[in-house]
């Protein structure tokens, strides 16, 4: 489904600030895995998506989505396959239009509808897809998206990053910038509308226990690669304290710092 | 009497104008300065052409002149990297030469004595408020459509564009050849209604521009892009009729036109800033004298 091979990625390369973000990474990912990826600061994850979703160029290596190879496309015509949720809530919507002219415009091309932005059937479907987030939202579809709370963005933006059935999903501590109980609900959202419409989902997070609780397989990156890579068994018996050790046996950094992986 | 009317259907015109403006900078977020070029581009293309014998032709004819500018512009800063606003005065520069070869290497060019517009249907205002009515109602509906719609997400959230698939480059492309042909129109219009075409009539059109759209958005509110667009026309009528009575009672001499539209642009501007100074300024007091009083009644 997703394979990612010998991926090499340097900033500012040739400056004395370079740094090598990714290290000959690689993961192969299967049809409807949901993956969760801890690691420190720095570890290479947001760029590893950036680099997935065309932002970056790749040194070295290549990517391949489901049978396509993604290496040299420009960022837009990957985003066609690729649905992309940050850490900050107000990135991934547009604040002046309404919430249903941004579920318009993630829906775009799949939508059968005319010239127009929104068309009856359309809205129709927005207006379920938002019940089912149990925000009455519903009932706002004429409101800017700039006058929602943050939890309320993130949930929009949570639709329309999945609205048009990508076969990728990237989440990158897509609930972080949240208070608990609406990163809660958002990860309760998250599991719902990956599992309805199976699709292949990454998920950086910091919270160890999420990471071992939600999705199929955890992977742990450190210094630009993958180091630990559990699924099934393996993972169920899995606790917080065994893969704190696993990463101090293998991490590269010689200062340790336990909090570095949990902040 | 002859002054209001005068001045409706200057500000009509201008109000088409004002239309270019509202696209590129508050759809699009871009202060767009090829404006300056393509207002002239738009004078020279129409006075050529109606020097010819067709009119109507010279201001379609405008229009497609602009829409090219405004694309040059545009893949100067998605393609070439080049800033937003230097890539408007690149081009902006260069439409210089072009439109003085237009005009046959003149400065000036006068079409007095030719068919127009508003010779051929006979009333200056109704040519003015048809053009203008009908472009603001076409240019509202455009931003309803899924391309419209892409066009304003862009200018909002650019990222998110990429994001829904979008090409933002396209996007911005062709809001900035909408924006130049709508103003091109409105110089070839002008043109028409002055009978003549002069290569530095663009020299401050971009603030005048800017002026009649935060004027309508100021007396008239802001709700939306379809109304915005209206606000703007309005804008530029009450701006001319403002104008007008201000030179009528020789309050300022007429060349003092450009400082009050600067002077009006800056004050808008920079309104929504200042009163939150102001605010902030106000609540700090507040909060002094509220700590002042704590500390009386605890010591
Ligand atoms: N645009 C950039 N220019 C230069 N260096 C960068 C850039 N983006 C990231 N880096 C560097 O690449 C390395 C990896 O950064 P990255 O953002 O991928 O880390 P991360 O694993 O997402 O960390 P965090 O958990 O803090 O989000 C870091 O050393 C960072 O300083
Ligand atoms: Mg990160």
């Amino acid at each position: 489904m997703l394979k990612l091979e010998n991926l090499q990625l340097t900033f500012e390369k040739g400056t004395i600030g370079e740094k090598k973000a990714l290290k000959g990474l690689n993961l192969s990912l299967d049809k409807g895995d949901f993956v969760t990826i801890v690691g420190s600061n720095g570890a290479g994850k947001s760029t590893l998506f950036n680099a997935i979703g065309g932002r970056y160029r790749l040194d070295e290596g290549s990517i391949c989505l489901d049978g396509v190879d993604l290496t040299g496309l420009p960022e837009h015509t990957r985003a066609r396959d690729l649905g992309v949720l940050k850490q900050d809530p107000l990135k991934g919507t547009a604040p002046t239009l309404t919430i249903e002219e941004n579920l318009a415009l993630a829906y775009g091309r799949r939508s059968k509808g005319g010239i127009f932005a929104t068309n009856r059937k359309d809205l129709k479907y927005y207006r379920e897809l938002l019940s089912s987030l149990d925000l009455g939202l519903e009932d706002r579809m004429k409101t800017p998206v700039g006058k929602l709370s943050g939890g309320q963005r993130q949930a929009v933006t949570l639709l329309m990053c999945t609205i048009a059935s990508p076969k990728l999903l990237l989440l990158d501590e897509h609930t972080a910038a949240l208070d608990p109980v609406n990163a809660r609900k958002i990860i309760e959202i998250t599991q719902r509308i990956v599992s309805l419409k199976s699709i292949t989902t990454l998920m950086i997070t910091h919270d160890i226990q999420m990471a071992l609780t939600v999705g199929n397989r955890t992977i742990m990156m450190d210094d630009g690669r993958v180091i630990l890579d559990i699924a099934g068994d393996e993972r169920e018996n899995m606790t917080m304290e065994k893969l704190l050790e696993s990463y101090r046996a293998k991490s590269s950094r010689r200062l340790i710092d336990d909090r570095m992986l949990l902040s | 009497m002859t002054l209001l009317i005068g001045s409706m259907e200057l500000g009509l015109i201008y109000g088409i104008l004002a239309l270019g403006v509202y696209t590129t900078f508050r759809i699009l977020n871009i202060p767009d300065l090829t404006v300056e070029g393509s207002f002239v581009l738009g004078m020279a293309v129409t006075a050529v052409f109606t020097v010819g014998g067709d009119p109507v032709l010279g201001l379609a004819a405008a229009i497609l002149a602009g829409a090219l500018a405004g694309a040059c512009t545009g893949l100067l800063q998605t393609k070439l990297m080049i800033n937003p606003i230097l890539s408007g005065i690149i081009v902006m520069t260069g439409l210089y030469t072009v439109n003085l070869s237009i005009m046959g290497g003149k400065a000036n060019m006068s079409i007095l004595g030719n068919d127009t517009i508003f010779t051929m249907v006979g009333s200056k205002t109704l040519v003015a408020l048809v053009l203008a009515i009908s472009t603001a109602a076409i240019i509202g509906t455009f931003f309803r459509t899924r391309v419209g719609l892409a066009i304003r997400g862009t200018g909002d959230n650019e990222e998110m564009v990429r994001a829904a698939s979008i090409d933002a480059d396209r996007t911005k492309c062709l809001a900035l050849a909408i924006g130049n042909g709508l103003v091109a129109l409105s110089g070839g219009l002008i043109a028409q209604y002055q009978l003549f075409s002069d290569v530095g009539s663009g020299a401050g059109i971009v603030v005048i521009g800017l002026a009649s759209v935060i004027i309508g958005e100021v007396l008239l509110g802001r709700r939306g892009v379809a109304y915005g667009l209206f606000t703007a026309v309005g804008g530029s009528i009450i701006y001319r009729v403002i104008i007008a009575f201000a030179l009528k009672v020789d309050l300022f001499p007429p060349y003092s036109l450009k400082l009050i539209s600067a002077v009006v642009v800056m004050l808008a501007l920079s309104g929504p800033y200042v009163k939150k100074v102001l605010r902030d300024k106000a609540s700090t007091r507040k909060r002094r004298s509220m700590v002042k009083h704590i500390k009386e009644y605890v010591g």
